[in-house]
């Protein structure tokens, strides 16, 4: 059975029918073509899919697309301001903060919304934040100095 | 990898919830989703229809209540871990509700969610034994006070019955000469617990009034340490008070254990952290 759900999702309202075991990051990429927001262990583990849901970070595998009616989702194409890349995603540019890119925008999401609630963390801090983002080409050292670099900058969104 | 096909309804009040349990009695509660939507996508659950309490406002929240501190059941393991009431007065709580998963689990992922699924590895179970936590469950023929250590029956299994639903869970609000401490041995990769410890202990004029021990991740059920309690009130706590007690009185039947830790190994945790629990827990009553 279908179900209509309203999403708003980086700003724009968006009415659908979905089915019920549809996953939150299925509607996202399959419905409405936001592939930015990546598929990776499925099992809640790695953070690729990380997006925001009504500002907090979830993991949208393990969220049905139902669970979000009536939210306001933000996903990594949601960031940029136009063709102006967000400060976040400026440090991970400059501080090379990324190989392949296939964990990068949950990184960046995740990231993000510790400088909202935390605008100068510690490094242990940053580490802790990032626990639910695995990255498996080469490890935490420049993402960590990216946020740090946000951070300097002033880059949360609050 | 998605689950199965279901039914989805959105229940707006409790009444509401279990109305729709008794219509559909195989239904499944969804609330984080952070245990039950893991074990759809495995197919190791394919309830044939799910009942949506996430938004249910009367589940949710932290309150002071006739002398203990409310927590609704939908109330999210990262409020757990930010509430200031618990930080002052029930602090293992939100101790060990901030070693959970990560942000994102933390973000969705609800105390009576953890509780209903009772996984031995999880953290909550065996703090919610140490504190002697009450769980309120609701069902057709009215509510009903379940203490935590009889909450927890077996492997994934709980008292909850088929037609019942977990509304609150009730923890003491300490005052002052209580000190309490979760710590834990994680795994690596999934960061559940391979032992986790929970100790509560108040101090009076230098001697131990009143203590508590439990774990986690070493049997099905939280494991309660009532001997190693015993044995150590009335002492002064020092560091070879705990270290005899922990030798002497801990005993745990039936250990788990799998490729990771046998059996023997997650015993020597509970040992260890369990000492070092105790004492966290002394140094700051």
């Amino acid at each position: 059975m279908a179900h209509q759900i309203r999403v708003e999702v980086n700003g724009e309202v968006q009415e659908r029918e979905v089915e019920a075991r549809k996953l939150l990051v299925h509607f996202l990429r399959d419905d409405l073509g936001l592939t930015g927001t990546n598929v990776g262990c499925e099992t809640t583990l790695c953070g690729a899919c990380t997006v925001w849901i009504d500002g907090q970070p979830v993991k949208s595998c393990t969220q049905l697309a139902v669970q979000a009616d009536g939210t306001r989702v933000t996903t990594i194409e949601g960031l940029a301001d136009g063709s102006k890349l967000h400060p976040m995603q400026e440090a991970f540019w400059e501080e090379h903060g990324l190989q392949c890119g296939f964990c990068t925008p949950g990184m960046i999401l995740a990231a993000t919304a510790l400088l909202d609630t935390n605008p100068n963390p510690t490094e242990g801090e940053i580490r802790e934040a990032l626990k639910g983002n695995i990255c498996r080409c080469t490890g935490y050292h420049n993402i960590v100095k990216a946020v740090q670099k946000a951070a300097q900058g002033g880059a949360s969104n609050g | 990898m998605f689950p199965a096909s279901f039914e989805y309804h959105r229940a707006g009040s409790t009444q509401e919830a279990l109305d729709l349990l008794a219509r559909h009695p195989e239904a499944k509660f969804l609330a984080g989703g952070h245990s039950l939507l893991p074990m759809m996508k495995l197919r190791l659950a394919q309830p044939p229809a799910v009942i949506d309490i996430g938004r249910i406002a009367e589940l949710s929240g932290i309150a002071l209540e006739g002398g203990t501190i409310r927590i609704g059941a939908t109330t999210r393991h990262g409020e757990l871990a930010a509430s200031q009431t618990l930080r002052e007065h029930c602090p293992i709580l939100a101790e060990a509700a901030g070693h959970i998963g990560d942000p994102q689990v933390r973000n969705r992922g609800t105390l009576g969610g953890n509780i209903a699924h009772a996984d031995p590895a999880s953290d909550l179970p065996a703090v919610l034994v140490a504190l002697d936590a009450t769980v309120d469950v609701l069902g057709p023929n009215g509510e009903r006070q379940v203490r935590a250590a009889d909450f927890f029956v077996g492997l994934l299994s709980t008292a909850l019955g088929e037609d019942e639903i977990i509304t609150a869970v009730h923890v003491p609000f300490f005052a002052s000469g209580v000190g309490t401490a979760y710590l834990k041995a994680e795994h690596p990769a999934s960061g559940y617990a391979v032992c986790g410890a929970a100790a509560v202990v108040t101090m009076s004029g230098g001697v131990c009034a009143d203590t508590s021990l439990a774990f986690n991740g070493i049997s099905d059920i939280p494991v309660s340490a009532s001997a190693v309690a015993a044995a150590l009130v009335g002492t002064s706590l020092d560091d070879a008070a705990i270290d005899a007690a922990i030798s002497s009185h801990l005993s745990v039947p039936d250990p788990l254990g799998d490729v990771y830790a046998s059996g023997e190994y997650r015993v020597q945790l509970a040992k260890v952290y369990g000492a070092r629990a105790l004492k966290a827990a002394r140094d700051r009553a």
